[in-house]
């Protein structure tokens, strides 16, 4: 087998390697994660206002639209890096993202432009995913091509926090414009802020890695001339490869997606629309988890090196899969004000004429009633009642209502260790996983052959998951109602919990898979040549 | 050790077929019959993408584990 030695291997330089693909791969992450973390905003500004779920679902397909096609990103740009370098391959790809995520920041809103805003905004979305496709497994593989084998988990781990880091970095720079202005700026123009920035950061990263010079094992290959000429064919049309790509999507990509979104964007999601918490306080509980557990991807990554990748991962996903349906009804049931005792004097109400800013419903004023109450715990609950009116007669043409809850310090905190450890998860099958997809496959088509497990593990089964599981909650939610009208028996007795049904059964068979078909190596030199070859 | 995963190569085909029937006939076709412009969109993801990835993909995965290209690696 064909093996790079220690002194072909680049050691010095090699924290420049990590730190330029890290930058890189950071600022994709954030341009791809600030559309999400501002779905509910982006669902009133490119989406009909007229049915607030609806539009809601459709920022979610438009999410999943970003997902879904990160598959065809990763054949795309798999392709060109395994035939013409990584490193030009991720410095294109970074361009698409940043040049994208600025012109979404540009589009007019839907009541300007109609019907070309969501259009826009699905094809910039789009450009987006197939950009995130195509920079993860060059950045990945860039690294571990530098990397001693023997350092290759920890080495790449720093690669893998990117995707957490560049989450925590989007909700950071949210909660900062939104703190750094009135409410009703930021909805009008100040959400635009975080996408706009994104060109800043994109310049300098580019300027850093057009400054990088190519994988080094790349090199040798291309100068021995055994670069793939066509790496699809090589990659999927041998069965020798082949098995290979399925065993990583099955056994450990697929399982490891679906923790990653659970943990970081499904509880997002549940927080705010299952649990009513406000808005700013999900933020922070979210980015003080993700804060924390950041540095256990690298510890993660170093400890596959001494123990092996299989071992860490398989282990990550058995605890989600143990642990899924206690962390999220007790998390239900710190947001529950009904079990919660209030104090009735501290009971005001609010009322307030408000001035529509985008013309909802056709209306210019809304009347607004605010409920609060306020529980001995601490917490408080404003319930709030918003009534559109007619421009011309006065009359409420639609009603809102929304519920907003604020916790207690010690619920929140006890909210953020509950949050942490799903982060811990994500940290146990995420930290090893490139090290892992890398020593799957050889140089020639190792590009293409480990993005495209990643990406369908983390764009549809992942990417896929708060769309399926919300649905999964508003289905068992509505069984419930009409049980109630029809004065039956409720048939979902927690339906808040339905939704999990997703990722336990998918990460269920993702470990098993792993677990019996997937072998625990803790190095391997990276071969050149196919396996085949040999 | 290869005993079972061979033998679990069949679990991972039925699997296949038992998500290809759920994913096609329980979701896609009543979702394209619906008539509902929001239907659309999901019954192509589940048609388009995700029929073909899970039930072909661990259709594929089943019968090489069940002829043993799994064994010993």
């Amino acid at each position: 087998m064909a093996i790079l030695t220690s002194a072909e291997r680049s050691s010095k330089g090699l924290w420049k390697v990590i730190g330029a693909s890290s930058l890189g791969t950071l600022i994709e992450w954030y341009d791809f994660y600030i559309f999400g973390s501002l779905a509910v905003i982006i669902s009133t500004k490119f989406f009909p206002a007229d049915n607030p779920t609806a539009a809601f679902l459709s920022t979610l397909a438009t999410f999943a639209a970003g997902f879904v096609v990160r598959p065809f990103g990763a054949l795309f740009f798999g392709r060109l890096g395994d035939m013409i370098g990584r490193k030009y391959t991720f410095m294109v790809t970074l361009l698409i993202m940043g040049l994208s995520t600025v012109a979404i920041g540009l589009i007019p809103e839907y009541k300007t432009i109609g019907f070309m805003a969501p259009v826009l905004v699905l094809i910039l979305r789009l450009l987006q995913g197939l950009a995130l496709g195509g920079e993860y497994g060059g950045a990945a593989t860039y690294v571990a091509e530098h990397a001693e084998p023997h350092r290759r988990g920890e080495r790449t781990s720093w690669i893998q926090t990117t995707a957490s880091f560049g989450l925590f970095i989007s909700l950071a720079v949210i909660l900062l414009t939104r703190k750094s202005m009135s409410d009703e700026a930021f909805m009008d123009w100040g959400w635009r802020l975080p996408f706009l920035i994104s060109i800043f950061m994109v310049i300098v990263s580019y300027f850093i890695r057009r400054n990088m010079a190519e994988s080094p094992i790349f090199q040798k290959v291309k100068a021995e001339g055994k670069v793939s000429k066509n790496p699809l064919k090589e990659s999927f049309g041998n069965k020798f490869n082949f098995k290979f790509v399925l065993l990583a999507l099955f056994g450990a990509a697929m399982g490891q997606g679906v923790v990653f979104y659970t943990g970081q964007f499904y509880t997002l999601s549940f927080l705010q629309r299952v649990c009513n918490i406000d808005f700013d306080q999900t933020n922070y509980i979210l980015g003080i988890a993700i804060f924390l557990g950041t540095g256990l991807f690298i510890f993660f990554g170093w400890l596959s090196d001494k123990i092996g990748r299989k071992a860490i991962m398989m282990t990550g996903m058995l605890l989600a899969v143990l642990t899924y349906r206690p962390i999220y009804d007790k998390i239900y049931q710190l947001a529950d004000t009904n079990t919660k005792q209030e104090i009735v004097d501290e009971f005001k109400v609010a009322k307030k004429e408000e001035k529509v800013l985008h013309g909802d419903y056709g209306a210019e004023k809304a009347n607004v009633t605010t409920q609060h109450r306020f529980y001995t715990d601490g917490t408080q609950q404003d319930e709030i009642k918003k009534e559109y009116l007619d421009t011309s007669t006065g009359k409420v043409i639609h009603t809102d209502h929304a519920i907003s809850i604020k916790l207690s310090n010690k619920a929140m905190w006890l909210m953020v260790l509950l949050v942490f450890l799903q982060v811990m998860y994500v940290t146990m099958v995420y930290g090893p996983i490139a090290a892992f997809l890398v020593e799957m496959f050889p140089v020639k088509i190792r590009y293409t052959s480990m993005s495209l497990p990643y990406h369908i593990g983390n764009g549809i089964f992942g990417g896929l998951m708060p769309t399926v599981a919300t649905y999964l909650v508003a289905r068992a939610q509505s069984a419930n109602t009409l049980a109630e009208k029809a004065g039956q028996e409720l048939p979902f007795d927690k339906p808040y919990l339905e939704g999990l049904w997703y990722p336990i059964i998918i990460i269920g068979v993702s470990f098993i898979i792993g677990i019996i078909y997937i072998a625990n190596k803790k190095e391997k030199e990276i071969a050149i040549i196919s396996p085949k070859e040999n | 050790m290869n005993y079972i995963r061979r033998f679990l190569g069949i679990v991972w085909i039925l699997m296949a077929i038992v998500a290809g029937y759920y994913l096609i006939v329980s979701q896609a076709i009543p979702q394209f019959q619906s008539g509902n412009p929001d239907d659309l969109v999901p019954a192509i993801v589940y048609t388009f993408v995700l029929m073909p990835i899970i039930s072909g993909g661990l259709l594929v995965f089943g019968w090489y584990a069940l002829k043993g290209e799994y064994d010993e690696l």
